[in-house]
């Protein structure tokens, strides 16, 4: 396809043009339909249908296939995340040390279901099916950073200094 | 480049290497890396600087060690001493000992049998060579299998000596890699054009499991080179490699490693001087436990929903694109340049009648040492639990151990001394699986593990075909029903059922191997699915465990 014929991008947005990279390397072929979707899912944090249909007419696939390949894979999300995150690991080792409980008590204080956003935007709670540390079970990692054995008072402290801004180590 | 100029950088970078009194090297898998490792290796690599000694002190960071739970790990020279729990203000104390005797307190005693019951095959080189360097690799003898088998070996050759040396597929069912490897050579292409593809299994998606992230971490010109000789024997100019984006660090090592490779034209046109071409990429995988399937893998890389679909064909005479596909897990790969290089007969000395070699377990749940192991073939679990793992802390009593995740089963106090193979753990009622080892002890409720599978499994459900995406859900149910006390004895009798139906029909190995932590948790532990459901009605609904369950609407 030549740049002539390329969709125009949804927005201004310069990070668009990561996403344009992305699908030029690959010669906008239609078999690199998932490695376009992580390049914007990487620039802007989540995949709207905005982006979907930019996607879609880029690669010429039809839209309910780009829609039905993001909802497939848990990697990529359709809503924003929060601004800060917390993932517990839920792999095995973690799941026999406690993550369960350890979901459950953040999920009691902040009102949310892993999965979710804090209303006001400010956290998500994810999971993680195994994060490969399995060493430090149960493994959680708060705003990228791992954070291993952790009691639950020692996590929701973590998780408040950091919504606070307040980095109390 | 030409096999002598890969002798040469190989020599050159000892002779560099050889000229440090010391080396210092820092793990950076990512067990060690949650705890800081990179800030010990900045310190510590600041530190020689600062201290003027960068002549005579060189520090690399590394692959994992192994022992991940005494994590960050720095090993001096070879393992002399190896220190553990580094902080990274440790930094100071680690340089100022190197020519003094160690503190003993960080000290971790590598005469353990931690250490020694254990064998280095495909590991190695893995907390030894700087992963990012490829001539450190290449002086550690990377390559070099890749250079015998393009100069002095037929297709046919290598293909020949993988069939003799007995290597079985790691991923956990256990193919002869041979015999594959040769389908794979035999088959033609859809359209005579003879194009075919090497896919190198990365999307390792057992929870609990993390062998196959720490070599590619650890070594990955290891698993390039496996490919490589791959794509020669079977005849193959491309290969992909398949990972997980939630391994950002192997796909940046791998990255790296290919882009070195290309440069150093080990990659590429007439490699090593030969007229062998290959090319390798990576594909990211996007979070999906059923892509580890092998056709669901190839819809995965050919951008589709990774859902299965029936075979034959196999992807070994219709797989990417139509084209014969040989499709191999990295730990498989890893094992291919030490058999090149050393002989099949030396490789089928290791390990057992029928499973040769040795495998990777990742060791985890309740036991003292956590963390990567790899052990020859036929070793005990007992052996593997006791000695290598240091038994179970606190003073409580083993249970069980988990082995193959999702698709395997538990394994009891009775069975400890089965020989670790594909076989005996199949007839014991489990399976190799791809290296997950999880101990349990009396704490572990089992019905609650079965039921955390199961979650797993109804999750993972690709959802193409009924048996798997109904099943599994129902199956779930009913587990959580049973551990909240709220079944009848008709729950567990429809629950056998579904497990023999959900096994029977599926699709693929997903929802045929999803019942299997039940079944193996039904035949050594049904007193607690008995006792849960003999005291139901006795607890009400809101009983003491009720708020142990997740809702679930089925």
């Amino acid at each position: 396809m030549t740049v002539a014929t390329l969709p125009k991008a949804p927005t201004e947005d310069k990070r668009w043009r990561i996403v344009e990279a992305a699908m030029r390397r690959q010669g906008f072929d239609s078999h690199a339909l998932i490695e376009s979707l992580h390049s914007v899912q990487q620039a802007f944090g989540f995949i709207d249908t905005h982006a979907m249909a930019y996607v879609a007419k880029a690669l010429r696939v039809p839209l309910a296939k780009v829609y039905g390949v993001v909802t497939f894979y848990h990697f990529f999300t359709l809503k924003p995340q929060g601004k800060h995150n917390c993932i517990v690991c839920l792999g095995t080792a973690c799941y026999i040390k406690g993550s369960g409980d350890l979901l459950r008590a953040v999920e009691e204080k902040y009102h949310i279901k892993e999965g979710e956003t804090t209303a006001d935007g400010e956290l998500s709670l994810l999971v993680a099916r195994c994060i490969g540390a399995c060493g430090l079970a149960p493994a959680t990692v708060v705003d990228g950073e791992v954070f291993g054995k952790p009691t639950h008072e020692m996590l929701m402290k973590r998780i408040q200094s950091k919504l606070e801004g307040t980095e109390a180590k | 480049m030409t096999p002598e100029e890969l002798q040469s950088i190989a020599l050159k970078k000892h002779e560099e290497n050889g000229k440090f009194k010391h080396c210092l090297h820092v793990c950076v898998g990512s067990g060690c890396c949650s705890s800081q490792a990179d800030q010990v290796l900045k310190n510590l690599t600041d530190g020689v600087k600062k201290g003027g000694v960068d002549k005579d002190v060189r520090v690399i960071g590394v692959g994992c060690m192994g022992l991940c739970a005494n994590g960050p790990m720095v090993s001096v020279d070879d393992n002399q001493p190896l220190y553990q729990h580094i902080k990274p203000t440790d930094a100071p104390t680690i340089l100022n000992a190197l020519d003094k005797a160690p503190p003993d307190e960080m000290v971790c005693d590598t005469d353990q049998p931690f250490f020694k019951r254990q064998m280095q095959v495909v590991r190695e080189n893995s907390g030894r060579v700087d992963p990012e360097d490829i001539s450190d690799c290449i002086a550690h003898g990377a390559y070099a299998s890749l250079a015998k088998a393009l100069t002095t070996m037929s297709p046919g050759d290598v293909i020949q000596e993988v069939t003799k040396s007995g290597l079985r597929g790691r991923g956990g069912a256990g193919y002869p890699t041979g015999l594959k490897w040769s389908t794979v050579a035999k088959a033609s292409g859809p359209d005579g054009r003879g194009q075919k593809y090497v896919v190198c299994n990365g999307d390792e998606g057992d929870p609990g499991a993390f062998m196959d992230r720490s070599v590619m971490e650890g070594d990955p010109h290891r698993v390039l080179e496996g490919m490589c000789i791959a794509g020669y024997a079977v005849g193959a100019s491309k290969g992909i490699v398949y990972v997980r984006a939630e391994y950002p660090l192997a796909v940046k090592r791998l990255n790296k490693a290919i882009n070195q490779a290309v440069r150093n034209e080990i990659l590429g046109r007439n490699i090593l001087g030969t007229n062998f071409n290959f090319d390798l990429e990576i594909r990211l995988g996007a979070g999906a436990f059923v892509c580890g399937e092998e056709t669901a893998l190839i819809a995965s890389i050919e951008g589709n929903r990774g859902t299965p679909r029936p075979r034959p064909p196999y992807p070994a005479n219709s797989g990417l694109f139509d084209c014969p596909t040989l499709i191999n897990n990295v730990e498989t790969f890893a094992n291919i340049p030490p058999i090149i290089a050393r002989g099949s007969s030396w490789f089928a000395n290791i390990g057992t009648e029928k499973s040769k070699g040795t495998k990777i377990f990742a060791l985890t749940g309740k036991v003292k040492n956590t963390g990567l192991i790899e052990v020859p073939m036929g070793i005990t679990l007992r052996e593997i639990i006791y000695d290598i793992g240091g038994g179970i802390p606190d003073g409580k009593a083993f249970k069980a151990v988990q082995t193959g995740g999702p698709s395997g089963g538990c394994l009891t106090e009775k069975e400890l001394d089965i020989p670790v193979d594909y076989e005996s753990l199949a007839k014991a009622g489990s399976i190799m699986g791809s290296g997950g080892m999880i101990v349990m002890d009396e704490t572990s409720n089992m019905v609650d593990v079965a039921r955390f599978f199961m979650e797993f499994c109804m999750s993972e459900s690709c959802g193409k075909c009924i048996p798997c995406r109904v099943g599994t859900c129902q199956m779930h149910a009913l587990l959580d029903k049973i551990y909240n006390r709220k079944a009848t004895p008709g729950d567990l009798a429809l629950l056998r059922e579904l497990c023999d139906m959900v096994k029977a029909t599926s699709l693929c190995g997903l929802g045929q191997t999803a019942p299997n932590p039940v079944l193996s948790t039904l035949k050594h532990f049904e007193n607690e699915y008995l006792e849960r459901i003999q005291t139901s009605g006795a607890t009400n609904a809101h009983g003491p465990s009720a708020h142990n369950g997740h809702e679930v609407n089925a």
